[in-house]
């Protein structure tokens, strides 16, 4: 079982073999393996492993995988439903039963029904998604509720893998639920899924990134689309945004669909950029010379977007950049969770820490940290990925496809 | 009696439709729950004590009719006759299997059918013999309906069945007996049966008939031309023949210190069911729905929270359909949450669920056709205008075409849309009850 070094609901400290939290009474041992709840970003959470190959557990801090397989982070464990993952390459987590044991973090009185809300005040209890972490060798995200909104609309993946050249390569896919769509959490965890089985399907087997990238959106695009009860005019069909990003040796590939973004923080912050360009109304005024960014950031269409994943969309059109650095860095992948508390890519860079290319997992955290601080007013979630991807590992070419 | 494993039980859903956004500081919690019965299914395994079937699939039910003898029935004696007739075509329609009788109310009750103090089990035989025996049933005497109801309880609870209806045809007031005498014998056997009632003529009191129906469950309507009521009793045996599960609870489930504004019945009447509440566990509840056969009804609640925290959410409510089994506990048919979701965007707390915006207003007309009716009959010309114009206004507005040309009949519509009336001289007064009596006949959403 993981080890708590803090209780995850009230943050105070404790002892490896404490049962229950001094602080709020929690049981903790039902805890470890379960959902903390929002609320800072210095908490770990637990997602129950699955996936290909040996998932370390995020209470740990770095399992190297073994040379020649590739881990996926499920960033959504169990929260998708299951008619929405495209090919089922995890085991879905068990369906939540009554927790006889747990009292509510609300009342601390009530224990927690079936659906779980508390049975004495009714209030929900945290969920997996309100927060989770998660890191594999070189590449980290972190996801969080925020402080505003009663549940978490994104979802995410960190993965790595060996490209047939044997170089190592990481990708993480972050996706941002459309909050006014249906069933939009259901939405970002499908696409995230499908958007990473697709992009290391065709990495593996030796496709251009940027060509895999785009695939990859078309494919997440379809997952999303086939959650979508039918068409119906009152109907508003479940749609996320989908940012995706893969550090090779030798490149470093971003594409997307929507308003969430990918930044370049080369490690001298000297000129780090933003890599892509918002499907969202601002952008588009900006773009065609209509408005100056500020006049149409700080208009109140300025966040609506102009292109999603979804059976309501207009046109799939993924759009993606591949480049080659010139110096060590990190690529940050964020929903505007994040970037609406430092949108800029020199005001980003500011905040992200000088080490996070060696330890991407603090540092998305403290990304994550920064929007709680401002107000945590949307779900946030931030990925970090080093380059070039941390080597060491790129000695065996792919393992065949089970 | 055989109670055979697979019976024509129907398996209930729910569905909730509302809007869980509530704003900072919001509490008050609005949904509208649909409660379906679908008949002759299986349960899904579920092991349910309700109605038992005999061979052949017969409901193991039972019926009693209740016909008026006053004096007044013979005034004029098409009255009788046509009550005769009725309670004929009623027998008809009784299924084979299914228990019955017949009782004659004046100031006291009499059993007419089959006389011995108990039921009669339907059949081609018994259906013969019940309809000749009518002829015993003449006018003169009173009116004392609680006697009535007694005696159909005793005759009822004689045999041992899972459906218990009453069908209760009056053309008075209840004028033998005190009204403190009615509402006792309400209390004393609400839960008991169901029952459904008709007032024939003009002479009767809607809020009196209305107050029966309520307590039993059942249906309440006018049949002012006596020549109506052998396809009224007819169609009413029907829908009660057709009766699967009878003592249906609606269990209500909210969060400590959430008080329960309102539980309204909303489809196919208005049924105010806040009072009815029976205290079934901690912060749990149990109001009656009495008897379901294939059918689908709307409940509008309204509950109201604790404030919590924006981005906070708390299960507002549980309701949860229940049938009673032997051992003392609960079967659960169905269950849907009602939640309450705290939110700064004003957008989404400030949308109005259609469902609920929608049965809001035909609460609103049910109140507004019986205030502006009480406002007319106490001369207050001025108000009963106002209440009857919004009436119209709102009947206009849902689509409820049904309650529009009842309430054309009463005023003058210069305006529909606007709500603009004139109270028309000379309404006759079985127009006017005939408003009265279905006012509270609601319209569902239209999809």
């Amino acid at each position: 079982m993981p080890q708590l070094t803090a209780c995850p609901i009230c943050a105070e400290p404790c002892e490896p073999d404490d049962h229950y939290c001094g602080g709020c009474g929690v049981e903790l041992a039902a805890l470890a393996g379960n959902a903390p709840p929002h609320g800072s970003a210095a908490r770990r959470a637990g997602p129950p492993g699955g996936g290909r190959g040996p998932v370390p557990s995020s209470a740990v801090r770095t399992v190297p995988a073994p040379p020649g397989a590739r881990g996926t982070g499920p960033a959504a464990p169990g929260a998708a439903d299951p008619r929405g993952t495209a090919g089922v390459r995890r085991s879905p987590a068990p369906a939540p039963r009554g927790h006889p044991d747990r009292t509510c973090v609300s009342c601390h009185t009530g224990g927690i029904d079936n659906d779980g809300y508390c049975e004495n005040c009714g209030h929900a209890q945290p969920r997996e998604r309100d927060h989770m972490e998660r890191e594999l060798e070189g590449v980290a995200g972190v996801s969080d509720r925020g402080l505003r909104h009663h549940r978490n609309e994104d979802a995410f993946q960190v993965s790595a893998t060996i490209l047939p050249s044997g170089a190592p390569a990481v990708a993480a896919v972050v996706c941002d639920g459309v909050s006014s769509a249906t069933r939009p959490d259901e939405a970002s965890a499908a696409a995230a899924e499908a958007a990473t089985d697709a992009l290391l399907d065709a990495l593996e087997s030796g496709a251009d990134p940027q060509r895999a990238m785009h695939d990859a959106l078309l494919t997440a695009a379809e997952a999303v689309a086939a959650l979508s009860d039918g068409p119906s005019r009152d109907y508003n069909a479940p749609a996320c945004t989908c940012v995706s990003a893969v550090a090779a040796p030798d490149a470093v590939t971003v594409g997307w669909i929507g308003d969430s973004r990918a930044y370049w923080i080369p490690d001298d912050r000297v000129d780090p950029r933003r890599l892509t360009e918002d499907d969202s109304w601002a952008a588009r005024m900006v773009s065609a010379g209509l408005m100056s960014a500020a006049d149409a950031y700080a208009d109140e269409r300025a966040h609506a977007i102009t292109g999603w994943l979804g059976a309501d969309a207009v046109e799939i059109d993924p759009h993606t950049l591949s480049f080659r650095p010139e110096g060590p860095g990190v690529v940050v992948v964020c929903t505007d969770g994040l970037w609406n508390y430092a949108e800029s890519a020199v005001e980003l860079a500011a905040a992200v820490p000088p080490d996070a290319r060696t330890d991407p997992l603090r540092s998305a955290r403290h990304l994550v940290g920064i929007a709680l601080d401002g107000g945590g007013h949307d779900n946030v979630t931030v990925a970090v990925l080093p380059f070039p991807p941390a080597a060491g590992r790129g000695t065996e070419p792919a393992a065949p496809r089970p | 009696m055989a109670r055979l494993a697979k019976s024509h039980l129907p398996e209930f859903s729910v569905e909730v439709y509302q809007n869980e956004f509530l704003p900072e500081g919001g509490r008050e919690v609005n949904a509208v729950v649909t409660v379906t019965a679908t008949g002759g299914g299986t349960t899904g395994g579920m092991p349910l004590t309700a109605v038992g079937t005999a061979d052949g699939g017969r409901p193991d039910a039972a019926v009693v009719l209740m016909v008026d003898c006053s004096g007044s029935m013979d005034y004029p004696s098409e009255k009788m006759r046509a009550a005769r007739q009725a309670t004929a075509a009623a027998i008809d329609t009784v299924r084979d299997g299914v228990s019955f009788a017949v009782v004659a109310g004046t100031h006291v009750a009499r059993e007419i059918y089959p006389g011995n103090g108990g039921l009669a089990v339907a059949d081609q035989f018994t259906r013969r013999d019940a309809k000749e025996s009518l002829r015993r049933l003449t006018a003169g005497g009173g009116t004392a309906i609680s006697s009535w109801l007694r005696l159909t309880d005793q005759l009822l609870h004689s045999q041992d069945v899972a459906i218990r209806h009453g069908i209760l045809l009056t053309d008075g007031r209840n004028e033998h007996e005190k009204p403190a005498t009615l509402l006792d014998t309400l209390g004393d056997l609400s839960g008991r049966f169901t029952c459904d009632c008709r007032g024939v003529g003009t002479d009767w009191e809607v809020e009196e008939l209305t107050r029966i129906s309520s307590a039993f469950l059942g249906s309440v309507d006018i049949v002012a031309d006596p020549s109506g009521l052998e396809a009224d009793f007819r169609s009413m045996m029907e829908t009660a023949m057709g009766k699967e599960v009878a003592d249906v609870g609606l269990r209500l489930w909210t969060p400590q210190n959430a008080e329960v504004v309102f539980l309204k019945q909303v489809a196919p009447t208005v049924e105010d069911l806040t009072a009815r509440r029976t205290e079934a566990a901690p912060r749990t509840g149990d109001y009656p729905t009495g008897s379901w056969g294939d059918e689908s009804r709307d409940y509008h609640l309204c509950v109201r929270v604790p404030s919590a925290s924006v981005g906070d959410e708390m299960l507002a409510a549980r309701v949860s359909l229940v049938l009673g089994q032997p051992d003392g506990g609960v079967s659960v048919l169905a269950q849907g949450l009602v939640r309450a979701v705290w939110t700064d965007d004003t957008a989404a707390s400030t949308r109005i669920n259609p469902q609920v915006a929608h049965y809001t207003g035909q609460a609103e007309l049910a109140q507004m056709i019986k205030q502006g009716l009480e406002d007319r009959k106490a001369g207050n010309l001025d108000s009963a205008t106002a209440k009857l114009g919004r009436a119209v206004q709102l009947a206009n507005a849902s689509g409820n075409e049904n309650t529009a040309k009842l309430l054309a009949k009463v005023v003058d519509v210069v305006d529909a849309a606007r709500g603009t009336v004139r109270i028309r001289p000379g309404v006759t007064e079985a127009d006017e009850m005939t408003l009265e009596t279905r006012s509270t006949k609601t319209v569902r959403v239209k999809k």
